[in-house]
């Protein structure tokens, strides 16, 4: 017999339901497999195919040698010299995008489709390179200073908006599920039996996932950074705190989609139709800006949204907590309202 | 038993409970004494488990009134609950965890209690303790589960169907427990439809259906009230004059069923031969004949016309 008010801290309530919650997550491959090798296998695969893309070369067609000699003069462009009825073709089913062709008086006339926008830059593209060609020397002298600059690609937009994605599903799914399938076998109902007080159930779901979220993000962020070279501009403390507060936030949300359901079916579409507007508005693969302007409220208000919008403004514009307080504020009002009518809807059976 | 100052551990009064159109428990009054065995005895959809766990405090009924350990679920649940083991029908543990992983979660929620190690021996799973749950057979997760039941040490023990779907063996094994922990003096509500489970561990049944106790007592003294301590059930290539065996001294309550007639007897050894004798005479062959010493299965047959697992 152990002492009343002596129990050792490994034998705490709390501490066993977090050790039971923990054990379940990493018996699960399948679990693992897609809250820690999936993100980082979509971030590699957008981030190659994002990365290394070549500068377009656009293919053109000239009907004599001296135009087509003039053309190959301009490097973004890839000049065929063709018949001009064959030339005529190659245009109309799109293998060239331009024909130049001589016209009367030494011109240069260029056909082309102008609701094409590769028409039109091989129209500016060409018209250079002839007039270059035929000696002018351009009044305003320019250089080219390209991008690719870590902070400003594909691959910095992306790996914060994964992030968020992998808080959000992480959360949801894990919580979402364990408590349905405890549900089905009557164990919630098993424990109620029990003189466990029943916040510390609850409870134990987030500090679970407060545990794992060090290595979720770890992983996310480690691979952009090495692979990537993905900066972290911001406070590491600051980045903490939103990433602590956006999984909070989604095991709340998560709690609250599971609270009254009963079957696994149920609880996938339930959790899909939570999720999916997120996916698609809240800016994980593109801008959220790209949304007409009368919606932009309602996807600045998604918990998704503000996450995304702040990790990006943390890592890479190096925001303070300060400067996303907005952010913050939408996350602080999902975290708490959700997680007060989880607790007052949640079906302890 | 401190608290209960001598009382009945469990008093029901006029409870009653019903889903949507279904009268679960219809106006039941029991009391489980201490240190007794009590079993609730029915057929599916007596409302023996809606009993229960308006009893554990899970279910409220919709009136009537329970009294457990000399509190009630209103004002005392806190304390109540560290003082009852649970058992519930069909549920199902987390399959990941090991058996003492399991036990250290439900140990935690307790304040008092026999060290897990104990328990995993009083249940007889040592060379499991390690296993996962997943891989228990079907009586080995059943001692878990009662293991689960025991972890603080409980006034009073709820169990409900503990044997169901377990083979002949494995109800043993978990009788045998049972049965001890029955010697240590706990006291223990028991719910199953197995008649052979209540007449082995039950000091006092109640036979419920319908939602209602139709009888109450020990099970002795509840074969002894149908009368009749033996039953002879025959088959006939022809169907006998009935009323030629209904005065055969011994022979009571004769009816027929599916081509097989069925009889309560109290004198074995006079009413078999005169039944046989009057059969010569009608001569009608038999092609079948048992006789059996009555159970509680009989009982509720007679007071319901019906089997206990017809279902």
């Amino acid at each position: 017999m152990s002492e009343p008010g002596k129990t050792p801290f490994s034998e705490r309530a709390l501490v066993q339901l977090t050790l039971v919650r923990f054990r379940e997550f990493i018996r699960e491959p399948d679990a693992l497999f897609w809250v820690f090798i999936f993100p980082v296998l979509l971030a590699a695969g957008l981030g190659i195919a994002f990365r290394n893309r070549p500068p377009d070369v656009l293919n053109i067609a000239a009907t004599t040698p001296e135009l087509a000699r003039s053309l190959t003069g301009e490097r973004l462009l890839h000049v065929q010299q063709l018949p001009p009825p064959e030339a005529q073709e190659a245009l109309r089913v799109g293998k060239v995008a331009l024909v130049a062709e001589p016209d009367a008086n030494g011109a240069v006339a260029y056909a082309y489709d102008p609701t094409n926008p590769e028409g039109r830059t091989a129209r500016m593209l060409a018209d250079r390179a002839v007039e270059r060609a035929a000696g002018r020397i351009d009044p305003v002298a320019s250089t080219d200073r390209l991008i690719d600059e870590p902070g400003s690609r594909y691959i910095d937009f992306l790996i914060p908006g994964l992030l968020g994605m992998n808080l959000m599903g992480s959360a949801m799914w894990g919580i979402g599920f364990t408590i349905v399938d405890a549900r089905r076998k009557k164990l919630i109902k098993r424990m109620v039996a029990t003189p466990m007080p029943r916040h510390l159930y609850l409870l134990s779901f987030i500090l679970s996932r407060l545990v794992l979220l060090v290595a979720e993000v770890g992983v996310v962020l480690g691979f952009g950074a090495l692979v990537f070279h993905v900066p972290v501009r911001g406070p590491f403390s600051g980045l903490g705190v939103l990433c602590v507060l956006g999984s909070m936030l989604f095991c709340s949300l998560g709690l609250l989609t599971a609270s009254r359901v009963q079957t696994i079916e149920a609880a996938s579409g339930l959790m899909n139709a939570v999720m999916m507007p997120m996916w698609i508005c809240s800016g994980v693969f593109f801008s959220a800006q790209r949304f007409p302007d009368a919606v932009q409220p309602v996807i600045k208000a998604l918990p998704l949204t503000a996450v995304i919008d702040a990790l990006r403004a943390s890592m890479l514009q190096g925001a303070g907590l300060a400067q996303v307080a907005p952010q913050i504020a939408v996350m602080g009002a999902w975290l708490v309202v959700c997680f007060g009518l989880a607790l007052k809807l949640f079906r302890w059976r | 038993m401190p608290d209960s100052g001598g009382m009945a551990p469990l008093r029901v009064r006029q409870l009653r409970k019903t889903y949507k159109d279904v009268v679960a428990v219809d106006g039941l009054d029991m009391e489980v004494r201490a240190a007794e065995c009590f079993g609730v005895l029915g057929p599916n959809g007596a409302g023996k488990t809606t009993t229960m766990e308006i009893c554990e405090g899970l279910t409220a009924a919709d009136s009537g009134e329970v009294e457990l350990l000399g509190m009630r679920w209103e004002r005392d649940a806190p304390r109540l609950r560290q003082r009852l083991g649970i058992q519930l029908q069909e549920t199902q543990l987390s399959e990941k965890l090991t058996v003492s992983e399991t036990l250290r979660l439900f140990r935690s929620f307790f304040q008092q209690g026999p060290r897990v190690e104990e328990v995993i021996g009083l249940v007889q799973l040592q060379e499991k303790a390690d296993s996962r749950v997943g891989s228990l057979s079907g009586g080995q997760k059943q001692r878990l589960a009662l293991a689960c039941a025991l972890v603080g040490a409980p006034d009073f023990l709820f169990l409900d169907e503990p044997t169901t779907g377990l083979d002949p063996q494995a109800r043993r094994q978990l009788w045998e427990l049972i049965e001890r922990f029955k010697l240590a003096g706990r006291t223990i509500l028991l719910t199953t439809h197995y008649m052979d489970e209540a007449e082995r561990l039950c000091d006092r049944v109640a036979i419920m259906d319908h939602g209602k106790a139709i009888a109450l007592g020990t099970p002795r003294e509840l074969i002894a009230s149908i009368g009749a301590e033996h039953l002879v059930e025959f088959s006939s290539a022809r169907v006998p004059d009935w009323t030629r065996l209904a005065v055969i001294e011994g022979i009571r309550d004769v009816h027929a069923e599916n081509g097989t007639v069925r009889m309560q007897v109290t004198e074995l050894h006079r009413a078999v031969p005169a039944l046989l004798a009057e059969m010569a005479r009608q001569e009608i062959p038999l092609t079948e004949l048992r006789t059996h010493s009555a159970t509680l299965e009989d009982v509720f047959v007679t007071l319901t016309g019906r089997h206990l697992r017809d279902e």
